[in-house]
């Protein structure tokens, strides 16, 4: 990966959130006694919910990147509601609520509305979950992207509706359970689809800067998110952020779970730039899909009695491509 | 309207809204004992010393080894490092060569001078140690940084003991021997070289001694029976490495046996090449796998070309000519004579087949328990005569010049304690980190240093020390593979991955905190810590 500075042969490398070791200027942005808090507690969401820690790391590394001159538009869904139940807000940016449709749009008012102010400065930052990106916001993301509007759009993606009670959405993988797939049947659980790959459908828009990154790697992550806010123009990042309740896992495994799903190749973390593919993560440890699917109860139909192996490696076939596709195993990469 | 940038309605805090009463378990931080400290005989904080040294500390690093251990450049060479054994990372890629550290830190207060000074104002008490080995030097170390006033008795020429007449200069070159000698007699300890204690109660009394701490090691070598017709060719292994310290060329001729298949016999056989022999042939009466030497010993006695014979025993010479009797292993291990004999040629046969304890000068002292020609102890390490301690090997316990070292320091401490007319309680100990309390997600994988090691044909010829010793830049390096098991290194994990922001940073050197009003007790800061210094713990209501 071209990004986070390598430093070799430390006690940990570069793996843990802060190295005591390190410079102060190349620790990250979490590892910060003064960082931003940017989602406070107090908040409502689940144990060990991946989607607030995703969002406190992105508007964090957002926040001193731009030097706290920041708005954020947020669509409607879990992010919404466990942060704002007026009068209360966890929020520690200029935060604006939207409808569930629209963030990517009000995104784009916010940032006409500071260029006629004359407020240059001023970065916007339009978010929302999976929800309220793939599918039902997903006209509004693309105008953004089409007309190029100065918007960096998060997109924190748990891979259902989470808030409303664990319903499918478009990014909901094959085979998992929802509310709206329930495991019964011959083919029990979601659908093996087309399958929806927003960072791919940003890409084809051209835009200055699309990437994924993981909770399970910050330093990644807050790489992606300061670089995003070097560019001018529409930019996506989509943050994979496991939920313990809707996947079925232990609370305190949310991070291990996610870097299973990019471990497996699973979820393939990559970045580009004006549409062609600049960098991707390399696997460190590779891990067959089993190790992911297992830790989860929405998979659990998979693994009862005889299980399902045909289904199993169907999934692996859809890790397997990805590693290939986006070259995340490299010949001789460093562990 | 006096409102931060860009905000419009008047909101409260979601601080207000206290969640850790949804909490069912509570994180909390843990120290776990590290297994290197756990398995070291001399009981030093191992972990500690390495988490200073990898932020570039030496000298801090060094004074939390001399804190448990005043000789680290020596023990860094000799020391057959059991902390490496049970060091965590071997289940990663190789062990922290945490002996290799030790060494370049010890060797690096030599050159800069690193002194110690007494922690506690001086007592006016007087303690007498017999025997300037590991272990009496050990004792009187710690007991003149607690403030006595410490006197040892050698009855040799040098102060050293075992580190100098077992332990062959290509290991231990005896200038760094020397160095660490005199920072202890530098501290305050006198040593009266050639001063045999004759009879022990008339030595306390005649100069009023507070105490004493017995360490006369095992100097006499066990002997087998061998007919033999010329016994000028059989001799012991202390006779001749101690021949060897005082400057003599032993004339072993061209082709050695040794006989025996502990360390001692591979020192032999190592030193047998470097006094000319071409051939040194280890004879032992049972198998590699159960040979007691250790593996690196062995290894490096290989490479410098000696040999061995397995399952033998010699059983009689006669005009350079060895009858050698071949074993075999029963069911239970134990070699069996087979009746089948052979002949070996050969110039000598050095025989290292352990030691004895000379215990003669404590013949008249009342109240000592000896049992297979060893002193007992209590656990505060005193004799049976009060006032009277012992350790190192005349205790029973394993040979080592590392544990001699560790009971001089319990020793010193029971000690002090006796003179103080108080009780000295040793701190429980923590549970043991192991490998699953771990998240080895986190650290890098990276091989061991191996430290440079003189080509074998070069090292045979002379007793240039044998095994290099790390630069800054690599020993710096071995430090940070630490994993620090058990105990927090400030990684900033916790604090990192908290999806509630209840993990208090107190800053360098302080650790975390967690902020129970906030914390809904999901567990993932127990997950994430790399090195397993957080356990959830069940809810009390």
């Amino acid at each position: 990966m071209s990004g986070p500075q390598r430093v070799k042969f430390y006690q940990t490398g570069t793996f843990t959130v802060g190295n005591r070791l390190l410079d102060v200027s190349v620790r990250s942005v979490q590892s910060d006694r003064s960082r931003n808090n940017s989602l406070n507690s107090g908040h409502r969401a689940c144990q060990g919910c991946g989607e607030a820690l995703g969002a406190r790391y992105a508007l964090d590394a957002a926040m001193r990147a731009v030097n706290g001159k920041l708005v954020v538009a947020n669509a409607t869904g879990c992010l919404e509601v466990f942060s704002t139940p007026y009068p209360e807000s966890s929020w520690r940016v200029a935060w604006l609520h939207s409808l569930f449709a629209n963030a990517a749009a009000v995104g784009t008012g916010m940032a006409a509305a500071m260029r006629v102010k004359g407020r240059h400065d001023v970065r916007v930052i339009a978010q929302g979950g999976d929800g309220g990106t793939v599918d039902i916001g997903f006209a509004c993301l693309s105008g953004m992207f089409e007309r190029n509007d100065d918007v960096l759009y998060i997109c924190y993606d748990n891979e259902a509706y989470m808030n409303t009670g664990v319903q499918r959405s478009s990014a909901t993988p094959a085979a998992a359970r929802t509310a709206t797939t329930p495991a019964v049947g011959d083919q029990p659980g979601n659908v093996f689809g087309q399958g929806k790959n927003v960072p791919l459908i940003a890409m084809a828009h051209g835009i200055p800067y699309v990437a994924t990154a993981s909770v399970c790697d910050l330093r990644d992550l807050e790489y992606k998110v300061e670089k995003a806010m070097g560019f001018h123009g529409a930019r996506y990042l989509h943050v994979h952020v496991p939920c313990p309740l809707g996947w079925g896992c232990d609370t305190g495994d949310t991070l291990k779970v996610a870097r299973l799903a990019a471990e497996s190749g699973l979820f393939p973390i990559f970045e580009a730039e004006y549409g062609e593919i600049t960098g991707r993560r390399a696997i460190r440890k590779r891990v067959p899909v089993d190790d992911y699917l297992r830790m989860q109860s929405r998979f659990a139909h998979l693994f009862k009695g005889r299980g399902d192996p045909a289904r199993v490696a169907m999934i692996q076939a859809i890790a397997d491509r990805n590693i290939r596709r986006f070259g995340l195993v490299s010949e001789g990469a460093p562990a | 309207m006096n409102k931060p940038f860009a905000i419009t309605l008047d909101v409260g805090t979601s601080l207000v809204n206290k969640t850790g009463s949804w909490r069912t378990e509570r994180p909390v931080y843990v120290d776990r004992l590290p297994p290197c400290n756990n398995a070291c005989p001399a009981g030093e904080n191992i972990q500690q010393w390495l988490y200073l040294a990898e932020e570039g500390n030496y000298e801090q690093a060094w004074r939390e080894i001399v804190k448990h251990n005043p000789m680290p450049a020596c023990m860094g060479r000799v020391c057959y490092h059991p902390c490496e054994d049970f060091c965590n990372r071997a289940r990663l890629d190789t062990a922290v060569s945490i002996h290799s550290v030790e060494r370049f830190l010890g060797d690096l207060a030599i050159r800069n001078n690193w002194r110690v000074k007494p922690d506690a104002p001086s007592t006016g008490r007087h303690v007498l140690v017999v025997g300037a080995g590991p272990s009496g030097l050990s004792a009187a170390y710690h007991l003149a940084r607690m403030g006595h006033r410490v006197t040892i008795y050698e009855a040799g020429p040098w102060a050293g003991g075992m580190m100098r007449f077992g332990i062959p200069k290509y290991r231990l070159p005896r200038d760094v021997l020397d160095a660490e000698i005199r920072r202890i007699t530098d501290l305050g300890v006198t040593i009266k070289l050639n001063h045999k204690v004759a009879d022990l109660d008339q030595t306390m009394r005649s100069e009023k001694f507070d105490a004493v701490f017995l360490a006369v090691g095992a100097h006499l070598a066990k002997r087998a029976y061998i007919p033999a017709g010329d016994a000028g060719k059989i001799l012991d292994a202390l006779q001749l490495l101690r021949g060897v310290e005082a400057g003599d060329q032993p004339l072993l001729g061209r082709r050695v046996l040794i006989y025996g298949g502990g360390n001692t016999a591979m020192d032999v056989a190592r030193s047998a090449k470097r006094l000319g022999a071409s051939e040194a042939i280890v004879v032992y009466r049972r198998t590699r796998e159960k040979m007691p030497a250790h593996d690196f010993e062995v290894r490096e006695a290989e490479e410098e070309g000696v040999m061995f014979k397995w399952l033998s025993t010699i059983k009689a010479e006669s005009e350079g000519k060895f009858t050698v009797e071949k074993m075999k292993l029963d069911d239970k291990g134990k070699p069996q004579p087979t009746g089948e004999f052979e002949t070996m040629e050969a110039d000598s046969c050095v025989l290292a087949l352990g030691q004895d304890v000379d215990l003669s000068f404590l013949s008249r002292v009342t109240g000592l328990t000896i049992t297979d020609g060893v002193v007992e102890v209590g656990p505060d390490m005193m004799t049976g005569r009060r006032g009277v301690f012992a350790g190192g090997d005349m205790v029973p316990a394993e040979r080592t010049v590392t544990v001699a070292i560790g009971h001089g320091k319990k020793a010193a401490r029971y000690i002090d304690a006796f003179l103080r007319d108080t009780t000295y309680t040793p701190a429980s100990k923590h549970e043991v980190a192991k490998f699953e309390n771990l998240n080895t997600w986190y650290y890098t994988d990276a091989p061991a240093t191996v430290q440079p090691a003189l080509d074998a044909a070069r090292r045979i010829s002379n007793f240039e020390e044998v095994v290099g010793g790390l630069d800054e830049s690599n020993a710096l390096f071995e430090a940070r593979r630490c994993l620090s098991c058990g105990n927090c290194f400030e990684c900033d994990n916790c604090f990192g991955v908290c999806p509630d922001n209840a993990v208090i940073k107190l800053g360098p050197g302080k650790r975390f905190e967690f902020n129970y009003d906030y914390c809904k007790g999901c567990g993932m800061c127990s997950t994430e810590c790399p090195c397993g210094a957080i356990r959830m713990e069940p809810e009390t209501i």
